[in-house]
């Protein structure tokens, strides 16, 4: 098993979503050329505001959303074109964690239930012993106690939910698991025992993770490559350090410099105006940044940059950096 | 100018009674931004709300205290008659702007509402003044945007248009809570600023309602840390973060993810916040606190300050220098 296998690729994923206003109908480009690979047990980041597109990505590749275009596949094997009984056992493979951990669960099944359910579906438990025995298994690996089966979601805090919420996306023991802001939910203190949770599990079972988050903190403690989308659009794909100490993209830049720190010498003053992203339903030329961004020509507002690799070998989809 | 004098905000009746908030005191002044930090139920927005007179009767009420503005005690005044009587300088702006503003009325009809119970004008003089208060929040084409609804603006504008209506009063104090917590950090950025510049130009206090370390420390002037429905710690801005007495208070901070610090792990706070009514004897923080002793369950603990303006309530806060 070598560090580099690919587990997923994304070929020139393309989603668009027609939205109609006042009698007229727009095309939004939620997803706009993206392709990336993911390699066995690394966790890339998937970061941007809101719209931008990052949750639309991961709900693709399990075909919750159906992409426009471009290829998806895990393993070699196109998630695309597969058919409703591969699509099944690719399920067992690619597991979510969502970010409510309430809306996520049943109220009315035990959370035994809720973690045993994809395996009842697909018939992966032996006998009820085995079914019992890996649920608990299950739940201890989330730090949770096997007595936690008998319960219901509303006896559980916000963190132990979002646990359960993890174990049901590893009971089937899957190639790849998708969070999608997984910690959003909850309180500081809290989202840093369930990060821990997830470096831990990453460590002991070699977990393959997209983490989906909004979070450019969150991001940076548990990624080890980051991409950062704006407006449908990757602007930038690098290895989590690097990004953070040497963001190329303007964008990163504006997005890291607007992260509030605990940093009594760093306070914030009066006037700062650097506009907000352009409504979804206007037709962006060129880059998407462009009307924010500091380096913008004319060349931007004409012409969409690729990502291709800039002069100290990132992954940038700018014309000036 | 505005006084919090051991605040006691209490549920339910008799033998089931919880004091939700017990002993909070804080001054704001002009000019100044106190931030009140603390977990969800802590117990920060029933103070801020206490302070508006907007406790829901009959399930919540102060029991203890006072809230002074400008000396004149506040604390049992409906906001009905606050505006009469002249103590209408308080604003509040929330959260969810969303849900705050009208979704089927133009946002400058229901910005001239606040203008015409505060300053009695009407017609043209309040819609001007509308005009006005859009342009000060940086609205861009303040005048078009008179007509626009809700759900035109974005998140970042409607905050905007919210501030907007809470500064329709000329208020002394502005209380926002967790006004930049919907919005994304770009735009968080922007109204912080803004809220900053305000702060000047209307000659106000600010008491600013957050979960977010960050935002605080980036803002507010003072910091007052909530925990389990009291103040642990309070202190300026630079020598709370600095030097944090409160085991809880540096818990919090070493939780914060910082960008540049790339992988680490956290260091956590086990288990999870009290309930209300749930730790009654010693301090509330004691079940989750790496320090705690026998003392910390059965006593409460004393005041223990850093100079004349930084003080914790702990037994054994942590030494200077210590982690």
């Amino acid at each position: 098993m070598s560090r580099m296998e690919t587990i997923l690729s994304l070929k020139n994923l393309q989603k668009t979503f027609t939205a109609r206003r006042k009698g007229k109908t727009y095309k939004i480009h939620a997803v706009n050329d993206i392709s990336l690979d993911v390699r066995r047990g690394e966790t890339l980041g998937i970061v941007g505001e809101t719209g931008c597109g990052k949750t639309t990505v991961g709900r693709t590749i399990i075909r919750l959303t159906t992409a426009d275009s471009g290829v998806a596949e895990l393993n070699g094997n196109d998630i695309f074109t597969s058919d409703r009984q591969q699509m099944r056992k690719l399920r067992l493979k690619v597991r979510m964690v969502f970010q409510d951990p309430y809306a996520s669960l049943n109220p009315r099944r035990t959370i035994g239930d809720s973690v045993g359910e994809t395996g009842d579906i697909h018939g992966v438990f032996d006998s009820r012993r085995d079914r019992e025995e890996r649920i608990a298994r299950t739940l201890e690996q989330v730090g949770l106690d096997a007595s936690f089966a008998n319960r219901f979601p509303h006896q559980l805090s916000g963190g132990q939910r979002q646990r359960v919420g993890i174990a049901r996306a590893l009971l089937p023991t899957p190639d790849l698991i998708i969070a999608d802001e997984p910690v959003s939910a909850l309180d500081v203190s809290i989202q840093a025992q369930v990060l821990n949770l997830l470096a831990d599990l990453k460590d002991e079972m070699g977990l393959t993770m997209v983490f989906i988050s909004h979070d450019l903190g969150v991001v940076a403690q548990i990624s080890d490559r980051v991409a950062v989308m704006y407006m449908g659009n990757m602007v930038e794909l690098a290895d989590g350090p690097g990004l953070f100490a040497n963001p190329q993209h303007p964008y990163t830049q504006l997005l890291i410099a607007s992260v509030p720190l605990i940093n009594p010498n760093k306070r914030v003053s009066g006037g700062i105006e650097k506009g907000e992203p352009p409504s979804r339903f206007a037709d962006v030329s060129g880059c998407a940044f462009h009307d924010r961004c500091p380096l913008a020509t004319d060349l931007c507002r004409t012409t969409r940059p690729e990502l291709r690799k800039n002069g100290i070998g990132r992954k940038v989809a700018c014309h000036h950096a | 100018m505005l006084t919090v004098r051991n605040l006691v905000v209490s549920g339910g009746k008799g033998a089931s009674r919880v004091d939700i908030v017990s002993d909070v005191s804080f001054e704001i002044e002009r000019r100044k931004v106190l931030g009140l930090v603390g977990e969800s139920g802590s117990g920060k927005s029933i103070t801020s709300l206490a302070v508006m007179g907007l406790l829901p009767h009959p399930q919540l009420w102060v029991r203890g205290g006072s809230i002074e503005l400008d000396g004149a005690d506040i604390t049992e005044e409906p906001p009905y008659l606050r505006v009469e009587r002249g103590h209408g300088g308080v604003s509040m702006i929330f959260q969810e702007p969303m849900t705050s503003l009208n979704p089927v009325v133009p946002i400058g009809d229901q910005i001239v509402e606040a203008v015409r119970v505060h300053d009695g004008s009407t017609g043209i003089t309040a819609r001007n003044r509308a005009q006005e208060l859009l342009e000060m929040v940086r609205i861009p084409d303040a005048r078009l945007q008179l007509t626009a609804y809700p759900h035109e603006l974005s998140g970042g504008m409607r905050q905007r248009v919210m501030i907007a209506i809470a500064l329709a009063c000329r208020p002394q104090v502005l209380i926002a809570d967790e006004p930049t917590t919907a919005l994304d950090v770009t735009v968080q950025m922007q109204v912080l600023s803004l809220i900053r510049e305000l702060c000047d130009t209307f000659d106000m206090g600010v008491l600013f309602i957050t979960h977010d370390l960050g935002v605080v420390s980036e803002l507010a002037d003072s910091v007052s840390v909530m925990y389990g429905g009291k103040i642990v710690e309070n202190g300026p801005v630079e020598r709370l973060f600095n030097v944090p007495l409160h085991p809880y208070t540096s818990g919090l901070m070493n939780c914060v993810p910082d960008p540049s610090a790339g992988h680490r792990r956290f260091q956590t706070i086990p288990g999870q916040a009290p309930k209300p009514g749930e730790i009654t004897k010693g301090c509330r923080f004691a079940p989750r606190c790496r320090h705690a002793q026998a003392v910390c369950t059965t006593d409460t603990p004393a005041k223990v300050v850093d100079g004349p303006l930084h003080s914790a309530q702990c037994h054994f806060p942590i030494a200077r220098g210590a982690s």
